[in-house]
């Protein structure tokens, strides 16, 4: 056995000390962009251009950060945000967990066949549905509420795929013991897959709170008052026809940010989990 | 407990492949039935059906006289034991066994009893609290048996339930599985492609092969007297002998003549069964236990020696088994007495006991002329 120092002494290589430089560099890289987000929004808004010179704000203005509050419905945005992805999220589980159950679990004529067709579905950009999806909410009564932003985003094809996929690795022997036990599909699925497919719902829930606590375009043309507004379109009200408050800007995207790095730091075994999923399935 | 008939029952898949082929069979109550034969002969699926986990094409399936084949499996009172235990990885092992009782609304306190009960049975009493995952192949095949024998179902399907285990706790669940029916006399269909499994476990042992039965029979019975060349080479281990040839009459008797070896004399008491096949090529087979070096007792008589080749001894105590060859290469394995001074390779005189010979058309499923 060889003694620490030695292995730490063996274990040095230029290649080896060539890769960590190129990780350090590559990190900085995509440090550097938050770091400079943090200085801006401690600047005040005269010192922004002198930043770039100096790289450090000659004053600290930590007010930056109460003052987005005071400037707009700050809270009111960051509700919206997280009760419309919030409730997004719940639906897009349930809805997908359902359908992936029928298109994996029961056996009915044409089921691959109907999946496949509504997998194609992911192959339609969003901005081409934009417009018939707005018809369509403007007919059933939904623009300017929440149920318009809510319910346009509760059915997945992707997130119905996903499901799927992994509720195949799951042994239908399982639902056959429970079908012998004296189960029915309602209790095979709750009682016997979803448990099973813990993994796979969690992915597919962090997914889709972080895609649609971001959504950006779908509620800029769906709501107009301003207390239906979300976190990304609130921001936008710093970059106006007046000028642009970079600082205040910068202040609340960090403020913004915070759910979803703890949500990627908590859950980030999950994400790695759901990207090997769709590798190895797809 | 339950008698459990099945009548003329098929099962085509996609309107093209007849996985089981008019299927007629009546289980008693209490009996213990083992479905054998080899992959994709049609077991597992008939059990299926009898399960309720897969449509029946055509035909009945009936438990105690009711045709059950449109009632969901929970309605058909039966409990089955999987290959692959399918036990819930999230459940305890007491949730695992009480999942069935609670569905079935039971109150409480007697789905304990129950459970507690089965688990002392089976010598899982200390395990309820664990899950699946911490448990050894042998303890989560007891927990699939305890969850089905806690329901107290009409009839047990196993589904090839001791091909997981490793050989030594397979022979030891065999047992255990044996003498829990003894105790329970429920009527169980068992699957396995394991001969010794079936000739072990079975009260009634059904070969099957292609879709179809060929042969239903106690063990021994199918054992001494297969129907045909299939049955008689899937049973048994070694499997049974055949070398071809052709029937001959002469000197008062029937004879059977191979290309590279000694004649032998059939019994007379086959002469009736056998005179219409002579001249004809035939197989005759016997089990490498029906042979002997010493003409003694039943190996006594005339016209039955076989002189071969002996290649390779393989010592086991007090029997061997001698893989040996006809002058002409036909491969012929014997088991015989155990003895130090064989030498292989080097000639073997062999005596057969005529009463265990069989004479079978050719073809793989060639049938037996004498029984």
């Amino acid at each position: 056995m060889s003694d620490p120092a030695t292995r730490s002494r063996r274990s040095f290589s230029v290649p080896r000390a060539l890769g960590f430089a190129a990780l350090v560099v590559l990190g900085a890289t995509f440090t550097a962009p938050f770091l400079w987000q943090v200085l801006i929004s401690l600047s005040s808004l005269t010192d922004v251009d002198l930043l770039t010179r100096t790289g450090f704000p000659p004053v600290l203005k930590p007010e930056n950060y109460p003052q987005v509050f005071r400037k707009v419905e700050f809270a009111r945005y960051f509700f919206n945000s997280f009760f419309v992805a919030g409730w997004v999220t719940l639906l897009q589980v349930i809805t997908s967990a359902m359908a992936a159950y029928a298109f994996s679990r029961i056996r009915w004529p044409m089921r691959d066949r109907v999946f496949l067709l509504y997998l194609a579905t992911l192959m339609i950009p969003g901005v081409v549905l934009m417009v018939p999806n707005f018809a369509i909410v403007l007919g059933l009564g939904m623009f300017n509420t929440y149920w318009g932003l809510i319910v346009p985003a509760a059915f997945s094809a992707y997130g119905t795929f996903l499901l799927r996929q992994f509720m195949l690795t799951i042994p239908t022997s399982l639902d056959e013991a429970a079908a012998i036990d004296g189960a029915g599909h309602w209790r095979v699925f709750t009682q016997v897959v979803l448990p099973l497919a813990r993994p796979g719902l969690i992915v597919l829930a962090i997914f889709t709170f972080l895609g649609n606590y971001n959504s950006f375009f779908w509620p800029l043309i769906l709501t107009k008052d301003d207390n239906l507004r979300v976190l990304p379109i609130g921001l936008l009200a710093f970059d106006s026809t007046y000028g642009r408050e970079t600082p205040l800007i910068m202040a609340g995207s960090l403020m913004a940010m915070v759910p979803p790095v703890l949500v990627f730091v908590v859950l980030q075994k999950y994400l790695v989990k759901g990207i090997q999923l769709g590798a190895v399935k797809g | 407990m339950a008698q459990l008939t099945l009548k003329d029952v098929r099962k085509v898949y996609d309107s093209k492949v007849e996985a089981v082929r008019s299927f007629n069979l009546t289980i008693a109550d209490g009996e213990f039935v083992v479905f054998v034969g080899p992959s994709g002969c049609g077991k597992s699926t008939t059990l299926r059906m009898i399960a309720g986990l897969e449509d029946i094409t055509s035909g009945t399936v009936s438990i105690d006289g009711r045709v059950v084949n449109d009632a969901h499996p929970k309605d058909r009172d039966i409990a089955m034991v999987f290959q692959n235990y399918a036990l819930y990885p999230h459940m305890t092992v007491y949730k695992n066994m009480a999942f069935g009782l609670m569905l079935r609304k039971l109150p409480r306190e007697q789905i304990r009893e129950r459970v507690e009960r089965t688990a002392i049975l089976l010598g899982i009493d200390k395990l309820l609290d664990r899950r699946p995952k911490a448990l050894s192949g042998g303890q989560r095949q007891r927990v699939a048996l305890g969850r089905a024998i806690v329901r107290e179902p009409k009839v047990f399907l196993f589904d090839e339930p001791l091909s997981n285990l490793d050989a030594k706790l397979r022979v030891q669940t065999r047992t255990e599985i044996k003498n829990l029916h003894q105790r329970l006399r429920t009527t169980t269909v068992y699957v396995t492609h394991d001969q010794e499994e079936a000739m072990t476990l079975g009260d009634r042992i059904v070969v099957m092969s292609d879709g179809r039965i060929q042969q239903v029979d106690t063990p021994l019975r199918i054992y001494r007297a297969p129907v045909n060349r299939f049955v008689a080479a899937f049973l048994g281990a070694p499997p049974m002998n055949f070398l071809n040839g052709t029937l001959n009459s002469r000197e008062g008797g029937i004879w059977f003549d191979f290309a590279d070896t000694l004649p032998l004399r059939m019994l007379d008491r086959h002469a009736d069964a056998l005179r219409p096949h002579l001249g004809r090529p035939l197989v005759l087979g016997f089990r490498p236990s029906a042979t002997s070096e010493s003409p003694t007792g039943k190996f006594a008589g005339q016209g039955n020696a076989m002189r071969l080749e002996a290649a390779v001894v393989e010592p086991m105590g007090e029997v061997m088994d001698v893989s040996c060859r006809t002058p002409k290469g036909q491969p012929v394995v014997v088991r015989i007495a155990s003895r130090d001074d064989l030498k292989a390779p080097g000639p073997i005189e062999l005596h057969l006991d005529m009463d265990h010979v069989h004479i079978f058309e050719p073809g793989e499923f060639g049938r037996n002329l004498v029984v």
